[in-house]
Formats: C-alpha cells, sequence, structure tokens
C-alpha cells in the first residue's frame, strides 16, 4: 500500500541532498569549530557560509543569528533571556492563548515561580489576534510581546508585522531604556510566508529546520543587535556566548541546504526575490499548487455532513486544513485514517493524554462536541493531487462506519 | 502511546456493535466533555445475559474496552457480570495505555448500570 503523509506541520521528510550533505559534512567536517587547526578552520567555514545565508533568508546581519537545537530551545531562550537580562522587578509578558506550549508553558512556569506576570490574549473566534487587544494589554512593566506567526493547529496567520510595527510605535514614546521586546515563533510560517525580519518588524524569530525537510535537532533564533538578553546554556561561549556548546555542524549544513532549496520552490527559483519584502507570496506557482489541493481537499470533505473548518479560512497557511466531524471522535478517525495508510493528527483530548481537547480550539471557542472529533491534515511540497483525491474517497465511510457506533444521533 | 494488538483487533473489528430495541437492561455513562460516551443494551432470560449490544463514541480505547466489555459480559449470570471490574476489561485487552485506563473504568460501570436498569424494572 502506497502510503500518504499529511502531517508536515509536525514535522517533514529531509530532502535527499539534505541527507547527502549531512553524510558528507559529517565525515569530512568532523573537526569542531572552535579548534585552530585547519581541520577545525575548515568546519567553521560550513558553520559560517550557513549562517551567512541564513541571514540572507531573514534579510538580517550574520551576527544576529544564534544556531539552536530548535524550535522550543529558540522559544525558550528567547522568552527566559529576555526576563532574565531585564532590569525590571517583576516584568510583565504578553501572549495569545494559542501558542505552540513551547512558548505557553514557558510563560506559565515562569509566572508559577512568581518572577513574571503574564497577560494570554484571547484570539477572535476565527484564531486571529486583534493588534488592538495586544496593544491594550501592555503595562508599565511589559518587557516582551510573544505572538506566533502561523498556529500549528489550526494554521491561522497572525498579524505579526502589524504588531510589530505597532510595538515600534509604543517604544518610540517609553524610550530606550524601557523597550518592549517582540518575538515570534515562525516556526510553521518558514515554507509559505514573508519571513524578512525587517518586514516583520521583530526582535527575536524562531525557526527549526525539520519543518522545512531539513534535519531535526537543528534550528535557530533570530536576535536583534543590542537586544539584552541572556544565555539560557554556558560552556564554551559559541554563537557569540548565546548559546554553548560544540556547532551542530552537519546539522547546520543541513538547514542551509534546506532554505536553499526551499527559497528556489519559494520563489520560482528567483532566490534574491524571495528575500524582498513581498507582502505575499502567493503569486508563487508552489503556493498555489499547495493552496488549490488544500482547497480541493477541504471543499471535498465538507461534502460529509455535520463537519465544520476550525479558524478562519482565508487569513490560513496554504498548507493546513483543520476539520471537525461531529459525531466522531478524532483519534479513532486517525487510527481508521492510518490503517487506510494516511497520517494527519488530531486535536482531540484522547491523542494528547490530558483528557482536555486542543487549548487552540478551546480558546477559538469551538466546543466540545465540535473539538473532540478534530482533525488536522497539513500537505507538503510531495503531496500529490491524486493523494488528495484518495483522502476525499477515504473520508466519508469512515465518518460512516464511527457515526453507526454512536449512541448520538447525527 | 502503542496500543497492545488486542486493542486494535478489538478496535478494527468491534463485536457486539449497536442496540436492542426490545432491550431489559439499558447503561449509559460518559459525556461529551471527555469525548466517550457509551451505551450498552442487555437482554436477560433466566438471569443471565443472553444477548449484549453497545454503542460508543470515542477513541480507539474506549471501543475496544465497550467490545471487550461485551464479550466478557455475554452469557454470565447477572452476578457474575456484575462482577467484571476495570481490570478484568484492562487485562484482557493486553493492558491499555496509562493515559486510556479511564476507558476501562467506563465500559466496567456501563454494564453495572445496564445491570441495574434491568433490576430496578423488575420491581
Amino acid at each position: 500500500m502506497k502510503r500518504i503523509y499529511l502531517d508536515n506541520s509536525a514535522t517533514t521528510k529531509p530532502d535527499q541532498d539534505v541527507v547527502k550533505t549531512m553524510e558528507h559534512i559529517n565525515s569530512k567536517y568532523f573537526a569542531n569549530p572552535s579548534s585552530v587547526h585547519s581541520f577545525g578552520q575548515d568546519a567553521r567555514k560550513i558553520v559560517d557560509e550557513a549562517r551567512d545565508f541564513m541571514a540572507f533568508y531573514l534579510n538580517c546581519d550574520s551576527s544576529e543569528i544564534v544556531f539552536t537545537s530548535g524550535g522550543s530551545e529558540s522559544d525558550n531562550l528567547a522568552i527566559k533571556g529576555i526576563v532574565e537580562a531585564s532590569k525590571i522587578e517583576k516584568p510583565h509578558v504578553i501572549t495569545s492563548q494559542i501558542e505552540h506550549h513551547a512558548v505557553l508553558d514557558t510563560i506559565v512556569e515562569l509566572e508559577r515561580e512568581g518572577r513574571i506576570e503574564a497577560t494570554y490574549i484571547k484570539p477572535k473566534s476565527n484564531g486571529v489576534i486583534k493588534v488592538e487587544d495586544a496593544e491594550a494589554a501592555i503595562k508599565e512593566n511589559t518587557a516582551l510581546v510573544s505572538i506566533m506567526y502561523i498556529n500549528n493547529e489550526i494554521g491561522t496567520v497572525e498579524p505579526i508585522r502589524e504588531i510589530g510595527k505597532m510595538i515600534e510605535r509604543v517604544n518610540k514614546k517609553r524610550g530606550e531604556k524601557n523597550k518592549v521586546f517582540f518575538h515570534t515563533d515562525a516556526v510553521q510560517a518558514a515554507e509559505y510566508f514573508q519571513m524578512g525580519t525587517k518586514y516583520l518588524h521583530v526582535d527575536f524569530l524562531t525557526i527549526t529546520a525539520h519543518k522545512f525537510y531539513g534535519p531535526k535537532g537543528v534550528g535557530l533564533l533570530f536576535v536583534k543587535k543590542g537586544t539584552p538578553i541572556k544565555h539560557q546554556i554556558v560552556g564554551g561561549g559559541q554563537e557569540s556566548k548565546f548559546r554553548a556548546g560544540t556547532e551542530n555542524v552537519a546539522g547546520i549544513a543541513g538547514m542551509h541546504r534546506a532554505v536553499v532549496d526551499m527559497l528556489k520552490r519559494k520563489a520560482d527559483g528567483k532566490m534574491e526575490e524571495a528575500k524582498k519584502s513581498l507582502p505575499s507570496l502567493q503569486v508563487y506557482s508552489e503556493t498555489k499548487r499547495i493552496k488549490k489541493l488544500r482547497d480541493k481537499l477541504s471543499k471535498g470533505l465538507l461534502e460529509i455532513s455535520n463537519s465544520r473548518i476550525n479558524g478562519c479560512k482565508t487569513r490560513r497557511s496554504p498548507n493546513n486544513l483543520n476539520i471537525s466531524f461531529k459525531n466522531a471522535e478524532g483519534e479513532s478517525i486517525l487510527m481508521m485514517l492510518d490503517q487506510a495508510g494516511i497520517a494527519a493528527s488530531s486535536g482531540s483530548a484522547c491523542t494528547s493524554g490530558s483528557l482536555e481537547p486542543s487549548h487552540v480550539l478551546t480558546a477559538i471557542g469551538v466546543t466540545h462536541e465540535w473539538s473532540h472529533g478534530s482533525i488536522r491534515l497539513t500537505l507538503g511540497k510531495d503531496t500529490t493531487e491524486e493523494e488528495i483525491d484518495k483522502v476525499i474517497e477515504t473520508m466519508p465511510g469512515i465518518i460512516e462506519r464511527l457515526r453507526t457506533m454512536s449512541p448520538l444521533k447525527n | 502511546m502503542k496500543y497492545s494488538k488486542e486493542v486494535i483487533n478489538h478496535f478494527e473489528n468491534p463485536r457486539n456493535v449497536g442496540e436492542i430495541k426490545d432491550a431489559d437492561g439499558i447503561g449509559e455513562v460518559g459525556n461529551l466533555r471527555c469525548g466517550d460516551m457509551m451505551q450498552v443494551f442487555i437482554k436477560v432470560k433466566d438471569d443471565k445475559i443472553v444477548d449484549i449490544k453497545f454503542k460508543t463514541l470515542g477513541c480507539a480505547a474506549a471501543i475496544a474496552a465497550s467490545s471487550m466489555m461485551t464479550e466478557l459480559a455475554k452469557g454470565k449470570t447477572l452476578d457474575d457480570a456484575y462482577k467484571i471490574s476495570r481490570d478484568d476489561i484492562n487485562n484482557s485487552l493486553g493492558k491499555l495505555p496509562a493515559q486510556k485506563y479511564h476507558c476501562s473504568i467506563l465500559s466496567a460501570g456501563a454494564i453495572k448500570k445496564a445491570i441495574d436498569d434491568y433490576r430496578t424494572k423488575q420491581k
């Protein structure tokens, strides 16, 4: 049976040339980049070249790139780093109720420890956060605002640029000493959205390679020059002392390769253009192709009675579909899909182990009868129209079967 | 999280799914908040469960636990069926993952409720 992978927001399959690059680097450039000998200098060159290219991709300076082990570490570094470097006695942090747990739980923990005050902004029922709500939440002791770019569950696009500009405006009044810093977890945005840090007006930005066909275990945090943050890992002083530890040379090279390939896809091979501050990348063929397939899938699955889309239908990542079926449970749907060779994920309580449905669906007001029956299908560059057709063909039987078993009437 | 072979088997081929229109006893447990709802129907003759059916809305573990419970209860006397415990169901399924243990609690509760319902009606 040919299997269909529609869980690209969980992780993506590394490109063959990424894998090859890593094998090559691992064996040939094995030395410690901090070593003075020629072996070490060769490895250093690999890391430096990657850093320069990441800076090109994010439209920033090479010195503003901090390589990390991935999204969670970058989020932790940004949030704890700002809080610990802050001169405010009890800094205030603003975030949203729909953040990834790497952001949300970091802030919740700091709050519980009594180290910060926190505000969790509730999004509109379509999953989009209002800039005015973020502005209204700013207080005298606010040190950081952390809002995600693309929601990992429902794919909604948050107004990062607008919030960034708002914060700059607010900072003009507050003055340099009392600045509010802005972090965005852009982990789900890298492939289909504008990533220029100047365009986005952010101080910190998180990405991780495995979301765009790179390796797991490597990511980065963009740290705007002059932003005071405290390191979280101490040791040999690597990454300008922001993050100690011998560099993951092969991983970094793998991420470099993945971004090169991504930019080719993203902007039809026009590398320089990909970097420019375009408001939308939807003019390019790959983004259009993915969106067309997603829309077909969405339309096909909505043919099933008592189904609905979660999150905004338009302000949404082109590869994300989050759909609920009433009177069918998400995990059961997933397992039946899996038996049919289709991989997806779910926001139902049963998949989390917590007995609570997804915090994202709850925050946007999705009731239990709908949230328990939610599934997420996320497309990727290898997704084909035949695969989408297969899912549209398979799903009605699964939902029907589960509904026949349910004690509730439709 | 990984399911045992038995759980997968009972999820893929659940036994005794459906309703009994003229059931002698019906047990209902669970709620929409937690996401699992179970209904059990029993037919009783000479103090024995001669037929049993279930309907469940829930995860694979909930469906498998319901199915296993009906297997264990079928043909048993009411007193014996009443004694079916969460651990009987859990063990027969080759153990549910820890966070799914509540599914065996639910299904053990469902059969007790159905028997209670039958006995109340008999009075």
